[in-house]
């Protein structure tokens, strides 16, 4: 990789000036001329049959019920070819005759300005008869369970196993033990810009425009002209600044679909701004897992058997186009892949409940993954009296073991779990801070030192979505052209959400061509203008679309010496691109600037010789061959403090070390991990979608939904290891989830060992004050932990 | 709902006559009748900080009042005080450390930042992110924004 200057700075994001400044400019921002708002009205209950739709009639208000968008709109079914077994319901942009859960949209309401749409929501009268609601999982498997549609015959959504070696026996003659059942609450995104959709149908061309909060713009694109029956090119999605997604706005979302078969409806173009409570009710869930899990250890402390068995939920429908079995699938695949062991069984069973449908949320899976088999860990070294961190060197895979198979079946790269771990134990000075845990045990203060391994799939492949007819691409495209200046513009199938991917592809096009960053402009987020691609999902932006630019920039530069190779009568092979110009390769003498060549290849082609055609631009696309996903891996600590008589654990420090192959920019890299880790950290102490029996969300606010606030997250230090991906001309792997799937494990293991004296053991997320003192009582009572703490007993 | 109210309020620096529906909030008023839509709407029930505004010189919460109520105040959103480079330093050092990923927040952090720093003195990390803990941001887990809130505490206050 010659020319590799801009890679591996701290280049900052141009478009952070633009939103630092307030010019940003999301969904909710833009205006059209004659302009309609759409509001929704949404069931309030969470299994019910709708008898009737009626709305009193209001000048400029019209109401439109699911079977009228029916009529011009197909149903889904979240289903999936590669997952014979998987079950799901058609599911309707709004809910024809039943609704499914709390918050599914039920009727339209489309009115001049968003206030009044709201208003005349409120008289929107829908007449139900409410049914009998699945809400429990375990209690949705049961005989008599209530069903969560009465069509399908059971609650059961798929049901698989992922398997290899003998499980049973290995457990069997394991010189110990660990098992618990782990309990992951349902939680959601909370991107802070809610979802925003306006959609403009021309009925002249029958064309239809959407400007939306979707991270992948072509599935959008593919989605609505399925649905709504009209010829692929006749739509363009437009994504404007996005105000966050984490999976969330990577769905099809039945309010989103009917925005658009409205304004095909009306021959007007309409929005729709959901608000804080139509997110909740209305973007995807997520977690809601139950797992029982069991690791053996031999004598010395090496895996002799792994046991998972994940219970989880889709809600009411499986996702279409990203199928929610994923959430489960992952955690079943990925449990203990860091660890060398031969025996694992796995099962996944997914139920429906009438709760809003779940998805794809930031980590899927992985942090449940992670969280139970470092737990488990944890406990099975305590007992045996192996030093926690010893117990990890003796299992990870080793070094010569790459590549290689788990027996889930995971195809695992080459990893540098024992390097990261080194370079975090220095990091952290984990010595200095055992002593200083025992020192203050020893007052009664209960410090907690968590140190969890992690595995990040990333920049997932064909090998997924492909045999599942998905419909969704994993592969992404550039195009770079050299502009009559000399400047550079690269338009890229990407999508920025925040990540700065945009910089990273400037950075990539500067190096390939040897310009500066700031002579690089990236633009993306348009169906019409882009080459076609993907999107913002799996951590894939810089490894997929990032090679895709790298690869385009290449056929550019090559292009580029053979013009200035005619232009100054060389061979193209004596000349090379650096410093904004064209050079001898043998002397690095300047021959001419890339602004006169252009200029020469613009406008004065006229000079060349017979038979040169210019070619400033080229198109590469990029989908991963060499491996099925790029594998980054990494270790985190946390230090907590655990107060036992009010239950609360505050997290004082966090440490990363990751290793997500070459780091193109080291700044935007590590603000991923650290906005990553804090989502692991909210997953873990605070959030939870809290329903009662009947599948009402109790927590439907900002103010009762707990997210991380400044004050109670800790400082956060980052650290790397680099090993590049092979196959790959960047070596690049994801970076975006590493963070939120090793958190949240981290903080689980601190509070545990901060525990340890009390012999109270904590295993359910969100780690509430309450759980901490529930496991504080069954294990004897607050009062006596003091006495405990300060004799230093309790230690297994 | 079709109660109107008149109001002469100073936006920006700028002195805007208007009738306003009496109900409006004041961030719907910026946002949709001046197109100042640099505050941005998170929560709409006064939790997240997304559309916080400065009014009268304190930081309010722009979805928690009512356009009306601005009548004869001071309001200063994102839009002036860029224009006036009052937080010139604070979005350098915001764009120089990465504190800001998609930018949803930003505006509303750094009105805020600002009304920390208008304080005149140092404070702690625990005290800054104590200060900020009205605003929410999901993207960046905050460390980076207290880095950038401690640089210019540093720059305007001395090391």
């Amino acid at each position: 990789m010659a020319d590799c200057g801009p890679i591996g700075r701290s280049a900052r994001r141009s478009k952070a000036r633009t939103l630092a400044f307030g010019r940003g400019r999301f969904a909710d921002d833009l205006r059209f001329p004659g302009l309609r708002h759409a509001a929704f009205v949404r069931s309030p209950h969470a299994h019910a049959r709708i008898l009737d739709i009626a709305a009193p009639a209001r000048p400029g208000v019209r109401v439109v019920t699911g079977r009228e968008i029916a009529g011009i709109c197909a149903p889904w079914r979240g289903t999936a070819d590669h997952l014979p077994g998987l079950v799901s319901p058609p599911q309707y942009p709004l809910a024809v005759d039943r609704a499914a859960w709390q918050g599914e949209p039920v009727a339209a309401v489309v009115a001049g300005s968003r206030a009044a749409a709201e208003d005349a929501a409120e008289d929107v009268r829908v007449d139900y008869e409410p049914l009998s609601a699945a809400v429990g999982k375990e209690r949705a498997l049961g005989r008599g369970a209530p069903p969560a549609h009465p069509d399908l015959g059971g609650n059961l959504c798929f049901e698989t196993v992922r398997a290899g070696g003998n499980a049973d026996a290995a457990l069997a003659r394991a010189a110990r033990v660990a098992a618990r059942t782990f309990t992951f609450a349902r939680q959601t995104g909370v991107p802070l810009e809610p979802r925003c959709v306006v959609a403009d149908f021309d009925p002249g061309a029958r064309r239809l425009t959407v400007y939306g909060t979707h991270q992948s713009p072509w599935q959008q694109q593919d989605s609505l002209a399925l649905l709504l029956g009209l010829p692929e090119h006749a739509v363009r999605v437009i994504v404007p600044d996005i105000g966050g997604g984490f999976g969330v706005k990577l769905h099809v979302y039945g309010d989103e679909i009917a925005v658009a078969a409205l304004a095909m409806l009306l021959g007007r173009p309409v929005k729709y701004a959901a608000d804080r409570m139509d997110s909740f009710l209305g973007d995807i869930h997520a977690r809601d897992q139950t797992v029982h899990a069991e690791i053996g250890i031999d004598a010395e402390g090496r895996l002799s058997g792994v046991r998972v068995d994940a219970l989880t939920s889709v809600g009411a429908y499986c996702a279409y186009r990203r199928p929610a079995v994923s959430e489960g699938l992952m955690t079943v695949t990925m449990a203990a892949a860091p660890y060398a062991h031969d025996d694992y069984a796995g099962r996944l069973r997914v139920v429906f409940q009438n709760k809003p449908p779940s998805g794809m949320y930031r980590g899927v899976g992985q942090p449940i993954a992670c969280a139970v088999v470092e737990q488990l860990l944890d406990w099975a070294a305590h007992a045996a009296g192996i030093d926690p961190l010893e117990i990890r060197r003796r299992n990870y895979h080793r070094a010569d073991a790459y590549p290689l198979k788990t027996p889930s079946g995971l195809a695992v790269s080459r990893l540098s779990l024992a390097a990261c771990l080194d370079r975090l134990v220095a990091m952290m000075d984990y010595d200095s801070l055992r002593r200083r845990q025992a020192a203050q045990r020893a007052d009664g203060v209960l410090l907690g030192i968590g140190v969890a391994t992690f595995i990040e799939m990333t920049a997932v492949g064909p090998v997924y979505y492909g045999p599942a007819g998905a419909r969704v691409s994993t592969q992404d495209g550039a195009t770079v052209r050299l502009e009559p200046s000399g400047v550079v513009r690269c338009v890229t199938s990407a999508i920025e959400l925040g990540q700065g991917t945009l910089t990273g592809i400037a950075q990539i096009v500067a190096a390939r061509l040897g310009v500066r960053v700031e002579d690089v402009a990236v633009e993306g987020g348009d169906t019409a203008a882009t080459p076609y691609g993907g999107g913002a999902w799996a951590s894939r932006g810089l490894t997929i679309a990032g090679e895709a630019a790298w690869r385009a920039a290449d056929a550019l530069a090559a292009n580029l010496l053979d013009l200035a190779g005619a232009v100054l009568q060389a061979e193209r092979e004596s000349l090379l691109l650096a410093a904004g110009g064209v050079c001898d390769r043998a002397t690095g003498r300047r021959r001419m600037s890339l602004a006169d060549l252009a200029g020469v290849g613009h406008f004065r082609q006229d000079s060349l010789p017979p038979g040169v055609q210019p070619e400033l631009a080229a198109t590469r696309h990029y989908v991963p061959d060499a491996a099925p996903f790029a594998l980054a891996n990494g270790v985190q600590a946390s230090l907590v403090e655990v107060d036992p008589e009010t239950g609360a654990v505050r997290p004082l420090k966090h440490w990363a070390v990751e290793d997500c192959g070459r780091i193109v920019n080291p700044l935007l890299v590590e603000e991923q991990i650290r906005g990553g880790i804090v989502q692991g950290i909210g997953g873990a102490l605070y959030e939870e979608c809290c329903h009662d029996a009947e599948g009402q969300m109790l927590n439907a606010t900002l103010a009762d939904y707990l997210v991380p606030l400044a004050a109670g997250m800790p400082d956060i230090a980052v650290g790397h290891v680099e090993t590049p991906t092979e196959g790959t001309r960047l070596g690049t792997k994801g970076a975006g989830e590493a963070g939120t799937v090793g958190a949240g494990p981290a903080v689980m293991l601190a509070v545990n060992d901060a525990l340890r004296p009390t012999r109270a053991r904590v295993d359910r997320w969100p780690i509430t004050p309450e759980t901490v003192l529930a496991a504080l009582a069954e294990a004897g009572g607050a009062r006596e932990i003091r006495g405990l703490a300060k004799t230093g007993a309790g230690v297994e | 709902m079709d109660e109107f109210i008149d109001i002469t309020t100073r936006i920006n620096g700028e002195t805007v006559t208007r009738r306003v529906e009496a109900r409006q909030h004041l961030v719907d008023f910026l946002r949709l009748e001046l197109g100042l839509t640099g505050s941005h709407l998170g929560c709409e029930h006064g939790v997240c900080g997304a559309c916080t505004l400065r009014v009268d010189g304190v930081i309010v919460r722009g979805c928690l009042m009512l356009a009306a109520q601005a009548d004869g105040a001071e309001v200063w959103t994102i839009e002036g005080v860029s224009d006036s480079g009052e937080i010139a330093d604070l979005q350098e050092a915001f764009i120089d450390r990465n504190a800001l990923q998609c930018g949803y927040c930003t505006p509303g952090m750094l009105l805020t930042a600002q009304e920390m720093l208008a304080q005149g003195h140092r404070m702690s990390r625990a005290e800054i992110r104590e200060f900020l803990s009205g605003n929410y941001c999901r993207c960046t887990g905050y460390h980076a924004i207290v880095d950038a809130v401690e640089t210019v505490m540093e720059r305007r206050f001395g090391g």
